[in-house]
């Protein structure tokens, strides 16, 4: 069995481990970055739609062309990129180190050890099981990242006509490229009262393609007991299906964008600490897990809106894990907690003194709120905020005050979902 | 061509039969009208090898279920399916229930089970600290266990086929008369099955079989049971079956630990018409979580992947129905097979072999009976130094293509070219696309592989045969409407 040593292992070669590797890299240290595909790039590679890159690169790019930008950059600054390759078992060693057990295209089974160690290992969607939605086990149910792949990699129509469930913008984008391809899209259907993707793909991915978005509804049946034949949809009413108004629609194709879950399982195994509010890990404003020496950045962390953010992020995960191999040692840090108004803050610990980037999901819908930042009760910052949306992830600046015993964020005026 | 013995339907019942019948010198066929076998009621149930306490001895059901649970362990040997012999426990939460349990444990005292144990409370949480302490007592059988059914079915067909056995998918009987000593089964798609002897195991269609045949008449009424399954990370996962006390028509909603290493919680039992019902409902999900919570910690809805649902072949009466048809000659009945009927499968193939002999089938032992089925390795379970030599042989063992459950492109050739080449064929051999992502990540690369090894276009491709089609045909084939 072959060993290789490195100083630091990635995990996952998506936007979020590339960027973080070609900035490991760059600083002198040993990097590998490894992905279970046999391209690196994630889950940009079958995003073929444009949008990204207007705030990383400065221009418009599609996700192919991202993915492909960002490998360039760590594979010119000397990271090791191994492809083809699944991690299935993670360990801590006893002089802190850490070893995982792959199976590799190349090198078949082996082990890597490094000092430390960084997830970037994305989402996964959750299903129609996890929503546990009931009716018949047809074919034609897809996630819709798996029928955009199938449609954008493979070459391959999913179907004719469909109803999308679920207003994630995986779903959106997906609608607009369904008719693009001549399939008929029937409907989308959110149980929330408000869209869950991005205001501009519900613009541009419906809105413009004239496809009905049903809010507040839920579809409480599959038809069909070979091919998916029609979907009963319902109206909520404080919360709950009201059947009286239950409509079907004929339908052979079932899209379910009902929303992205960390893939945290390979991290669990190093005892790293969950955030039930993210899914992704507990990480302090090093991106440091409960494990030290073991860093979470990207959509593994938390969900992030744009590409953007995910690789400014994961940079500066990168930049911890430089500093810390370096010798640099672990401050005394500051408690990060939110209100009610706020559904999660990364990250949970802060350093005194320091200036910090903090990212937040609201609760709340408002055309206007305040963003305010409070060291032991008082408020020391807060931002206007013109559009908040439980879809559209809030960013922050602030430096937390030297002498500071805890932090809490919170929004103010807004109507509270 | 004629055959000596036909069997119609390739479940559970029909492939222990050709199992057995493989053994001896005679030309034998199953027929079945789905895409694989164990595709019908076999394939959607709770798994279970049950211990032999639920139903009196002098019943047949009881008799096949003892004499069955007594023959897996050296099948398992012999055949490889995934089986763990875990025990059952089956838990009391009051003193009334206690008396229930003390009547299962008699019960089983008198069917001849070994190892039995009547347990105190303190002694049930030391064999299953993830029962809620509330539990008053319970009843301790060691020789039940967890089966994975469909896998059990494809074990069984498989050691048929090596011994000779024909399988027809796809066929469907649509009747049959007897004439001149032979019966002439007519297909759906126009061909005739000839054979000397006719085994019913058509399951949920034993009835309509029967009538087309021309034997007896009676009623299959489909029995619906939801089962819900969680993640392999679940906290639920105890170390063994855990059943409530029984009803008087059902042994009630369980917590099982899958050979698999998933969770399953279920099933329900409700009476319905249509014979292809498999939909599952949002009110028997509350109840199964409420139900399965109060007898076990960490049941949580979070952790649910995926839902089914199968439906029981009842029949009138309590017991299965193996007999020799009294209206029609060379013509065995096996219908009624529902819960003990995986655990007595073993039984039941040998009972219609010898039915079959009593009717005057001629049977002499073949002199090179394959025993033993070649082993389907599973790079999860094998050593680093088994996968490296496997490796070595062919790179294809070091792709892992299902991440959740860490199958391997491998395995999945290895299910094409044992002939599973249905989506569902290959997930039910493999275990691929079966994990917590539900094949979001793996089902295009899958498709490419059945697609590639069986030369089946990607869009003729089904889940599970007949218009049951995963794809719509070719990017640009649609004409586009905006």
């Amino acid at each position: 069995m072959k060993n290789i040593s490195c100083d630091v292992l990635v995990v996952g070669a998506g936007a979020a481990g590339l960027c973080a590797g070609s900035v490991t890299s760059k600083h002198g240290l040993d990097t590998i970055i490894i992905d279970r595909e046999d391209q690196p790039g994630g889950i940009l590679k079958q995003c073929i739609h444009n949008g990204f890159g207007l705030r990383y690169f400065k221009e418009e790019l599609t996700g192919p062309e991202y993915a492909c930008r960002v490998a360039k950059l760590a594979a010119d600054a000397g990271a090791k990129i191994m492809t083809g390759t699944t991690a299935v078992e993670a360990k801590k060693n006893a002089d802190g180190s850490f070893t995982f057990k792959v199976f590799s295209q190349k090198e078949k089974v082996c082990y890597i050890s490094s000092k430390a160690v960084l997830f970037t290992t994305g989402c996964r969607e959750r299903t129609r099981g996890n929503i546990i939605t009931p009716g018949t086990r047809p074919a034609g149910v897809f996630t819709a990242g798996a029928a955009q792949k199938l449609l954008n990699i493979s070459g391959y129509l999913p179907g004719k006509c469909a109803v999308i469930v679920g207003s994630g913008d995986i779903g959106l984008i997906m609608a607009r490229r369904l008719k693009w391809c001549g399939i008929d899209v029937k409907a989308v259907v959110e149980i929330m009262r408000h869209p869950s993707g991005l205001t501009r793909n519900i613009v541009q991915c419906l809105d413009d393609f004239g496809i009905p978005l049903y809010l507040g509804h839920s579809v409480t049946n599959i038809y069909g007991k070979e091919r998916v034949e029609a979907v009963d949809i319902t109206p909520l009413a404080d919360g709950k299906p009201d059947f009286s108004k239950t409509f079907k629609v004929d339908c052979d194709t079932l899209l379910f964008s009902v929303g992205l879950v960390p893939e945290v399982e390979l991290a669990k195994q190093l005892e790293v600490k969950i955030n039930p509010a993210t899914g992704g890990a507990f990480v302090d404003d090093d991106y440091e897990t409960t494990t030290p020496m073991v860093f979470a950045s990207g959509n593994g962390l938390h969900v992030h809106d744009l590409v953007d953010f995910v690789s400014e992020e994961s940079e500066r995960a990168a930049g911890s894990i430089c500093r810390r191999l370096s010798g640099a040692k672990n401050s005394d840090k500051v408690p990060v907690t939110v209100e009610k108004t706020l559904k999660y803050v990364v990250p949970t610990q802060a350093t005194r003194g320091e200036k910090q980037s903090f990212y937040f999901r609201p609760l709340i819908v408002a055309n206007k709120a305040t963003l305010e930042a409070r060291a032991d009760g008082k408020i020391i910052k807060k931002r206007l905020i013109p559009f908040v949306r439980p879809a559209e992830m809030l960013e922050f600046e602030l430096e937390i005050p030297a002498e500071c015993k805890e932090m809490e964020f919170a929004l103010t005026g807004g109507e509270l979902l | 061509m004629v055959y000596d013995t036909v069997i119609v339907g390739a479940g559970v019942t029909g492939a222990a039969t050709a199992w057995q019948l493989g053994r001896y010198n005679i030309k034998c066929a199953v027929l079945d009208k789905a895409a694989d076998c164990g595709f019908g009621v076999s394939k959607a149930n709770s798994g279970i090898i049950h211990g032999g306490f639920h139903h009196s001895v002098t019943s047949l059901k009881a008799k096949l279920e003892v004499e069955g649970n007594l023959m897996i362990d050296s099948m398992q040997h012999a055949l490889h399916f995934p089986y763990v012999r875990t025990g059952i426990l089956v838990a009391a939460f009051s003193e009334e229930e206690m008396q229930t349990v003390e009547k299962l444990y008699h019960r089983g005292l008198g069917n001849g089970l070994k190892g039995l144990e009547l347990c105190s409370k303190e002694r049930t949480l030391e064999l299953e600290p993830k029962l809620q302490d509330n539990v008053v007592g319970s009843f301790y059988a060691p020789n039940g266990g967890t089966i994975e059914p469909y896998r059990y079915v494809f074990a069984l067909m498989e050691n048929a086929q090596l011994n000779g056995v024909e399988f027809k998918r796809n066929t469907k009987v649509v009747s049959g008369r007897f004439a001149d000593g032979i019966w002439h089964l007519e297909c759906e798609d126009g061909s005739v099955v000839k054979s000397r002897y006719v085994v019913n195991a058509a399951g949920l269609f034993a009835d309509e079989l029967s009538k087309a045949c021309g034997a007896e008449e009676f009623t299959i009424r489909p029995r619906k049971g939801e089962e819900y399954l969680l993640d392999r990370t679940s906290d639920a996962r105890p170390s063994k079956v855990i059943f409530p006390v029984p009803t008087k028509t059902s042994k009630g909603v369980l917590v099982i630990p899958t050979p698999g290493g998933t969770t399953m919680i279920g099933p329900t039992a409700d009476m319905v018409d249509d014979k292809e019902d498999a939909a599952t409902t949002g009110e028997h999900f509350d109840k199964i979580l409420a139900m399965t919570q109060n007898m076990v910690k960490g049941v949580s809805r979070r952790d649910v992947i995926t839902a089914f649902a199968g439906l029981r072949p009842a029949i009138e009466g309590d017991d299965f129905y193996i007999a020799p048809s009294e209206k029609v000659p060379n013509f065995i009945q096996a219908a009624g097979i529902q819960s003990p009927g995986l655990t007595a499968s073993p039984a039941i193939g040998v009972y219609i072999k010898d039915l079959l002999k009593k009717c005057g089938l001629e049977l002499v032992e073949k002199s090179d009976i394959i025993y033993e089925n070649p082993g389907h390795p599973e790079v999860r379970n094998l050593s680093d130094e088994q996968v490296q030599a496997l490796c070595e042989k062919d790179e294809s063992y070091s792709r892992i293509v299902c991440r959740c459950e860490q199958i391997t492109e491998a395995e999945i050739i290895d299910a094409v070219r044992c002939g599973h080449t249905t989506v569902d064929g290959v997930k039910f051999h493999t275990r691929a696309g079966m994990g917590r992502c539900q094949g979001g990540f793996c089902s295009a690369k899958i498709l490419e592989i059945i697609s590639r090894e069986s030369g089946i276009p990607m869009q003729e491709l089904t889940k599970r045969g007949a218009n049951s089609r995963i794809m719509a045909g070719k990017l640009g084939t649609l004409e586009v409407k905006l």
